[in-house]
């Protein structure tokens, strides 16, 4: 059956369009008006709220609650002080990736980490003999995204202390009655924020932030709007750039994190003991090379228009990301990667895609052929590689 | 007084189209300076704080027709290049309903089978005809046209290839194209539609900035011109420019001056100078003087010819020409900041209608009357509006839950018979703010402060000839083979080293870059041939 986060009774409201999709067993809105393309430039030009409390909750706590994420985590979480968050994944032992989710810590002893899929079994069956206690707390606890160049303003105006959280940090706050914790945190590639409430003061919390918002011309954006800032700020999507090597039935569909772009998670790996689960895999990969490198493509906007002209066609511009798979092609035409999420960015005013390419064409400019459809043919189009994020305003960091 | 100062091309006048025509020059490598005569540059295309907290979009008020091509080659992008969506177009109506356009295709259809079942399926085929014909027509857009005049070689292949394009088109296609072209917007709309809010709404694109009604022949040509805009590929479709117009060109300028390029601002230019036919640089009104081989007027015809250099050097049939270049400025400008959005009552508290165009002028009869008082000399008595509401696109546009409204106004023509628009400025402000009070009750205890901006306005400030917003009237005899005058559509002028980049030459006005960006490349390539 399908369930309605916290915030629900807002959401409903706000959804003139009553599409919805399915995330994680909740209603989630896919746009909340006509236009995905106008909540997309709330995210990029003022702020937007999205509801992002079907990402399954873990709070992690225990004398040994350190001590069993650095086994488990791939990136070193000792490095994450209390109010501080990761951006974080975590390896099977041959070093390909599970998942990829955030995590707070709130103290010396308390984590809170939010992903994607259900991972309770495959957490509890590794906490062995150590002092930790894993509480899903998925259904108890609402999340609230606050994303774009005006939500420290926002929310600024609720929490006088956001105005000096930095980048990845968090803290324990009230909004109203309500305690909360905040972190500057998201999945747009912009300034923002991420508000942890309890589900009983959803409501609460969420009326706070849309009446702070308001002057400033914040929307509720749904997942479209997104999934699309996440292209631009070269954010990796599970089941989409990439699959969980728990359910995958070959390793071509299995990835390693320094075949996603995320070797800067373990370049400490040196100075680093931890036995963690898969850093043998890895460190035997750094040796003997990957199988494919991440990178970003920024597909050639004139040869695109010709190709299209050629056929008779109005090159598209679509800012809907398409999550299908595009063959890479070198000048002799042999397949040298695949692309994955294309889309038309508002931002930069190209086709911008996240590929995988052989390690030797990674570098940036190198010039390749991206396999599209045209009039039920197969033809090439001419792209280029190039550095993520594809958009990274000053602001996000800042 | 002279000095030293030599450069490889001055560009005469600031204005988006100077900026383009500047930027590719400088790219090149030519050394380059664009001379401005006001503190900022942007020409027509300026944001301006009117009112403290509140930013307008003074005069032009859209990112509507620039090409694409400009955004890549100039790499507007890395100087800060944001065009923001302007989801939907709300016609209100005199009995309270309303049409709302947006971005969605399937809720379009069911707000027009709200008026009519038969547009429904008529809306699609008339967008999808208008693409056709504009695909078929950019290309003309992106080229240098063809000297009618010429038996050049070159200029025999460009008529040939001309032809060869046109031949290439399916007949329904050329037949729309010529049905645009030159017939009337409501004839062309009439043919598809039942629905009067729909082809009145439709119409307005046949009448922005032109002395014709919607039913006057030509006013097709006017309606296809402003549907040849792309937003991020959607024909047809415009945007809103960050910070607004101004923010575009202060882009415009970035990218010039990171090809070298140098503005000299507060520089009013009073001649080009001449010697033997040919140019050799500028002479300011303070007597500094600027030498280069290359001059560029960026300004309309009638200040290219007969005001920047002397008229007798150049050939009366061209002079001739452009004496009679219509201007006839007919459009005004009236802006708004406001405590806050105003309400439609058949909206009830909903305010999202506003972030788009807004567009006043319900039925084909209420435009063709609105033209018909500028036939005779005065402005419409109930004057057609198209509003935008920058400040819900744009948050930085207006101080936290208070508004900017920029209200383009027709007609107002720049002949006023019997009395003049200083005297009239407020007349008329009161009453295009009749017009908005009675759409949207209420509106009048909104307004924080109001700028009427009259042709003659436009005029003074912006230096565009009679206040004509697109540098001169698009009509038929002064378009493509004759934009501004037959044997000079080439951006060259007969004064050697001298040419034209302004709205006045082929394609024409709009904020669109592409006479700028085409008499570049005419320059650049007579420089590979001197």
């Amino acid at each position: 059956m399908v369930r309605y986060t916290a915030f629900h009774d807002r959401t409903k409201a706000l959804n003139t369009t009553e599409l919805w999709s399915h995330w994680a067993g909740y209603l989630a809105a896919d746009r909340y008006q006509l236009s995905e393309k106008f909540e997309y430039f709330a995210i990029r030009n003022s702020a937007g709220m999205f509801d992002t409390s079907p990402l399954y909750k873990y709070r992690i706590q225990g004398s040994d609650a350190e001590t069993f994420l650095a086994g488990l985590l791939t990136r070193n979480i000792r490095k994450c002080r209390p109010g501080n968050a990761q951006y974080t994944i975590w390896c099977d032992d041959n070093g390909f990736i599970i998942e990829d989710g955030v995590i707070i810590r709130l103290s010396e002893t308390e984590f809170l980490l939010s992903t994607a899929e259900p991972n309770l079994a495959y957490f509890e069956d590794r906490i062995g003999r150590l002092q930790v206690i894993i509480e899903d707390i998925s259904d108890d606890v609402a999340a609230l995204a606050v994303q774009g160049p005006r939500s420290k303003t926002i929310l600024t105006e609720l929490i006088p202390d956001v105005a000096g959280l930095g980048y990845f940090q968090s803290t324990e706050a009230k909004i109203g009655d309500a305690p909360v914790v905040i972190s500057r945190t998201g999945f747009t590639g912009d300034l923002g924020y991420e508000i942890w409430v309890k589900n009983d003061h959803g409501l609460a919390v969420w009326d706070a932030v849309a009446q702070a918002g308001e002057r400033y011309g914040m929307l509720p954006f749904g997942t479209t709007a997104l999934l699309m800032a996440r292209i631009e700020a070269g954010l990796a999507l599970i089941d989409v750039d990439f699959s969980s090597s728990r359910y995958a039935w070959t390793d071509a569909d299995r990835t390693t994190p320094l075949e996603l772009g995320l070797e800067w998670m373990v370049r400490d790996i040196g100075d680093d003991d931890r036995p963690f689960v898969g850093r043998r895999a890895l460190l035997r990969e750094m040796v003997a090379g990957s199988r494919w490198k991440l990178t970003g493509l920024l597909i050639d906007w004139r040869n695109w228009f010709e190709v299209y002209d050629r056929n008779g066609l109005v090159p598209p511009k679509d800012h809907l990301p398409n999550g299908s798979e595009s063959i890479l092609y070198d000048a002799t035409d042999q397949p040298v990667g695949y692309a994955t999420s294309l889309m038309y960015s508002p931002m930069v005013q190209r086709h911008i895609a996240i590929a995988r390419v052989q390690p030797e064409l990674v570098a940036p400019g190198n010039q390749l052929n991206m396999e599209v459809t045209i009039n039920h043919t197969w033809q090439q189009v001419k792209a280029q590689t190039t550095r993520m994020p594809f958009y990274n305003p000053p602001h996000k960091t800042a | 007084m002279a000095t030293d100062r030599t450069y490889d091309a001055i560009i005469v006048g600031g204005g988006h189209n100077g900026l383009v025509n500047g930027a590719y020059l400088a790219k090149t490598g030519l050394k380059t300076l664009i001379i401005e005569r006001r503190h900022l540059v942007g020409g027509a295309a300026i944001t301006e704080e009117l009112h403290p907290g509140f930013l307008f979009t003074t005069f032009s008020y859209a990112l509507s027709l620039l090409r694409p091509d400009i955004i890549q080659e100039l790499e507007l992008v890395k100087h800060g290049f944001k065009p923001l969506l302007m989801e939907s177009t709300f016609a209100p109506m005199h009995d309270g309903n309303y049409l709302l356009l947006g971005q969605d295709h399937q809720a379009n259809i069911a707000e027009i089978r709200r008026h009519s079942k038969h547009d429904a399926d008529a809306y699609a085929q008339y967008s999808h005809d208008v693409n056709r014909v504009c695909r078929a027509i950019k290309p003309l857009l992106d080229n240098i046209p063809p000297d009618i005049t010429s038996r050049d070689p070159e200029e025999l292949i460009r008529m040939a290839t001309l032809a060869q394009h046109m031949r290439d088109l399916e007949p329904a296609v050329l037949h729309n194209a010529v049905r645009l072209l030159t017939g009337s917007a409501a004839d062309f709309l009439d043919d598809y539609f039942d629905s009067e809010i729909l082809k009145a709404t439709l119409a307005s694109s046949g009448i922005i900035g032109t002395k014709v009604g919607p039913m006057s022949q030509g006013s097709g040509l006017v309606l296809l011109y402003h549907k040849m805009g792309e937003h991020d590929g959607d024909q047809s479709s415009w945007a809103f420019h960050k910070g607004g117009n101004g923010g575009f060109t202060q882009v415009l300028a970035r990218a010039f001056e990171s090809y070298g390029g140098e503005i000299s601002l507060e520089s009013p230019v009073a001649t080009v100078i001449t010697s033997n036919g040919r140019a050799r640089g500028v002479a300011l009104e303070d007597g500094t003087e600027f030498k280069a081989d290359i001059v560029v007027s960026a300004l309309d015809p009638r200040r290219t010819f007969l005001e920047l250099v002397d008229p007798g050097e150049l050939p009366s049939d061209l002079v001739e020409n452009i004496s009679r270049f219509r201007f006839q400025g007919t459009s005004a400008k009236v802006n708004f900041a406001l405590d806050g959005l105003p309400k439609y009552p058949a909206l009830g508290n909903r305010g999202d209608q506003f972030r788009g165009f807004t567009n006043i002028g319900p039925t084909m009869d209420y435009l063709e009357r609105a033209f018909d008082d500028a036939k005779y000399g005065w402005y419409s008595k109930q004057p057609y509006i198209d509003a935008c509401f920058q400040s819900t696109i744009d948050p930085d546009m207006a101080p936290p839950g208070k508004h900017v409204m920029s209200g383009f106004i027709q007609y107002a023509p720049y002949d006023l018979k019997g009395s003049d628009w200083d005297t009239e400025r407020e007349t008329f402000g009161d009453t295009v703010q009749a017009v908005l009070e009675s759409h949207f009750p209420g509106f009048g205890d909104l307004v924080l402060h109001r700028e009427v901006v009259t042709p003659l306005d436009i005029e003074r400030v912006v230096g565009l000839s009679e206040g004509n917003i697109f540098g001169g009237e698009f009509l038929a005899p002064q378009m493509f083979f004759f934009r501004p005058a037959p044997g000079w559509n080439q951006y060259r002028t007969p004064i050697e080293g001298y040419y034209q980049c302004g709205s006045g030459t082929h394609p024409g006005g709009c904020v669109m870059g592409a006479p700028g960006k085409l008499a570049a490349a005419q320059i650049l390539k007579d420089q590979q041939h001197s």
